[in-house]
């Protein structure tokens, strides 16, 4: 049956009353936090366990724009994120690669790659923290075979961001490396037929077959390391112990936010962290999905 | 460039054995197609002949040049696979191009080079269009000129028309047909349709349970085929098969001494006439069951000693059910032996036959 009439108030209601349980779960989940958090943002004098609003603004705004702390999470933040969004893309693509091109063991391969995901953080971390120790970590003795000096990973300030972002491109692969391979396992094996007839080498199979055909999970898989990144938390606490690296160097965004709310109680502050990292994400994701219109090919 | 096998075996590792000794030489500039049922062998020796598959003993020879054990690329086939395979992701003037870029042609050379393909078939006006934008048979010309852009010794279609609809099946058989003899490339096509071969192949092998049953042109197939297999084959409606005891009395003054070894007859549709005609033929009292219009189409059905057949082009028919004299033309009756062996007719005198 065709509807070409105009619904009527009853029909209208009916179909509002099906959607409703629905609406109400976002709205309560979902819509009412976003939109509290953007509001509590500018509250500048806020009881947070009454409820009540005392003065509304851009102070928070102002106060952690002045905060040098707010620019050392903030510039973190961007390192983490460039240090670890390409390294992590490009190894697990390789690595996907490679996984694809062997038959014998890999999935016992996948498993291994795939464990890191389903493990905790804060087991990860604990292992790590032993790869990173000075005098008996791992790689501290790796490093001492090609001859470079121990470091002291986890209480050297400026190794600190880079022993974060190292586990993180290692947490991040066994996942990626899942996604890559259905997307390759989803590449016709009859265009590689004709590519190898039309004289194409693998390595320029690679380059003008595989890449462009993945390049729509390429550009999933970049957005969420990227938006995954921005929200670094976990392994900060976990790695170094509940402080932001040693001299608050691991300060990121999202730790700033946590010790705001939480250890100090600057609920609005925290909000305006939030609101800031959202504009960043959203900016970010944009610039991709723009880039993705020229370059990804569906 | 001519297509050699000698003595040409494929056994799969399992020990079945898929292709039995073959024998044959594909002459230089000509449409040939592989004729068969699935199953027959025809991918089969089209992957042989390009390379994806190498013999298990035997000899390819590309013209004198033995290339047995040589892959697809060295061998310099190009090939339109059935799905055409074009890269999804690239214009159809850049699949054209891929071949000339794998082979570093200046830009230049290799754009001018696609542009006068895509004229050659036809898609000048969709070069800038991405694969999935165009039809299933403009796809097809694509991937005609991408096969042809390396200048291959040798064109390969598999089942190059499997996958369009009916009238653009007649349409690209044409196209085909127009691209092979403008290019001149020796091309060779695998169809189950037999129809589609007799259109538009110079030549056709027909294959089945991995052995050669004939290779000729298609129309010595149809007139002069060696067995019973090709026989039912090619020809539609098909052939009607009847035992030989059926015209029992009639089969010495046809057949002569070899008579007794005629186990099946083949008779064309067409073979009926309700008059005495030039041809040699025999007479048959028969009666007409059924009798239908298909357009310019008769087809009748005939009982002949309690056995039905399937006839075309009988004329006028007065009345069903009741004896009716006819006159079967002999060239379009066959004898087979027990093996399904073609048994030659002596064309003598030969006195009319009536039960």
């Amino acid at each position: 049956m065709m509807n070409n009439h105009k619904p009527t108030l009853k029909e209208s209601l009916k179909g509002w009353l099906y959607v409703l349980p629905l609406l109400l779960i976002i709205g309560v989940f979902n819509l009412y936090p976003i939109v509290s958090s953007f509001a509590m943002s500018f509250f500048t004098e806020y009881n947070f366990f009454t409820n009540e609003v005392g003065a509304l603004g851009l102070n928070n705004f102002t106060t952690i724009f002045s905060d040098p702390t707010f620019h050392d999470a903030l510039e973190n933040t961007l390192i983490f994120v460039v240090g670890v969004v390409p390294v992590e893309v490009i190894l697990s693509l390789l690595i996907a690669t490679l996984l694809n091109q062997i038959k014998w063991l890999s999935n016992l391969f996948r498993t291994i790659y795939f464990l890191p995901f389903v493990t905790s953080v804060v087991a990860i971390s604990m292992v790590w923290r032993w790869i990173y120790n000075k005098d008996a970590g791992l790689l501290n003795v790796l490093l001492g075979w090609i001859g470079i000096n121990p470091i002291d990973w986890l209480n050297d300030p400026h190794y600190a961001l880079l022993a974060l972002i190292i586990l993180a491109i290692w947490k991040g692969l066994g996942f990626n490396i899942m996604l890559f391979l259905v997307a390759l396992n989803n590449v016709d094996q009859r265009i590689y037929d004709a590519a190898h007839l039309d004289g194409a080498k693998p390595l320029q199979q690679w380059w003008h077959i595989t890449v462009p055909m993945i390049s729509p999970m390429t550009f999933l898989v970049t957005v969420n390391a990227v938006i995954a990144s921005f929200k670094v938390f976990d392994e900060v606490y976990a790695l170094y112990g509940g402080q932001p690296g040693p001299a608050g160097s691991a300060m990121t965004l999202v730790y700033y936010l946590y010790r705001a709310f939480y250890e100090q109680n600057k609920y609005g502050q925290a909000a305006a962290t939030g609101v800031v990292l959202f504009i960043l994400i959203l900016l970010v994701t944009l610039v991709q999905m723009w880039f993705s219109k020229k370059h990804v090919h569906y | 460039m001519e297509v050699t096998f000698k003595h040409v075996t494929l056994t799969y590792p399992n020990g079945s054995e898929v292709l039995h000794d073959m024998d044959f030489e594909i002459p230089s500039g000509q449409l040939i197609a592989l004729l068969g049922p699935s199953g027959g062998g025809k991918s089969t020796t089209l992957n042989l002949i390009s390379g994806l598959l190498q013999p298990t003993s035997g000899d390819v020879l590309f013209g004198r040049e033995n290339v047995t054990k040589q892959d697809a690329l060295q061998r310099g086939v190009g090939m339109v696979f059935q799905n055409y395979a074009l890269y999804p992701h690239m214009t159809v003037l850049e699949n054209i191009m891929f071949p000339m870029k794998m082979a570093k042609m200046p830009k230049a050379k290799r754009r001018q080079k696609a542009i006068d393909l895509a004229k050659l078939v036809r898609v000048e006006s969709q070069i800038s269009k991405k694969p999935a934008a165009l039809s299933g048979g403009q796809q097809q010309r694509v991937a005609i000129a991408r096969a042809l852009a390396k200048e291959p010794n040798l064109l390969l279609l598999d089942e190059p028309l499997s996958n369009l609809d009916a009238r653009l099946r007649v349409e690209m058989r044409q196209e085909i047909r127009r691209i092979q003899q403008e290019t001149g490339v020796t091309t060779i096509f695998v169809t189950h349709d037999q129809s589609e071969a007799m259109h538009i192949a110079d030549q056709i092998m027909v294959l089945n349970d991995g052995v050669i049953q004939q290779f000729a042109p298609a129309q010595t197939l149809y007139t002069d085929p060696t067995n019973q297999f090709v026989a039912s084959f090619i020809g539609e409606p098909a052939l009607n098969l009847i035992p030989a005891q059926t015209l029992a009395d009639a089969l010495p003054a046809v057949f002569g001494q070899a008579a007794k070894s005629v186990q099946t007859l083949g008779i064309r549709p067409e073979a009926f006439a309700l008059q005495p005609t030039d041809d040699p033929f025999l007479q048959a009292r028969v009666e007409v069951v059924q009798e239908q219009h298909f357009g310019r189409e008769q087809q009748v059905q005939l009982r002949l000693n309690d056995q039905l057949l399937e006839v075309t082009d009988l004329g006028p028919v007065l009345a069903l059910n009741r004896p009716l004299m006819t006159y079967i033309k002999l060239p379009y009756l066959y004898g087979f032996d027990e093996r399904g062996k073609r048994i030659y007719p002596h064309f003598n005198e030969v006195p009319a036959y009536d039960e």
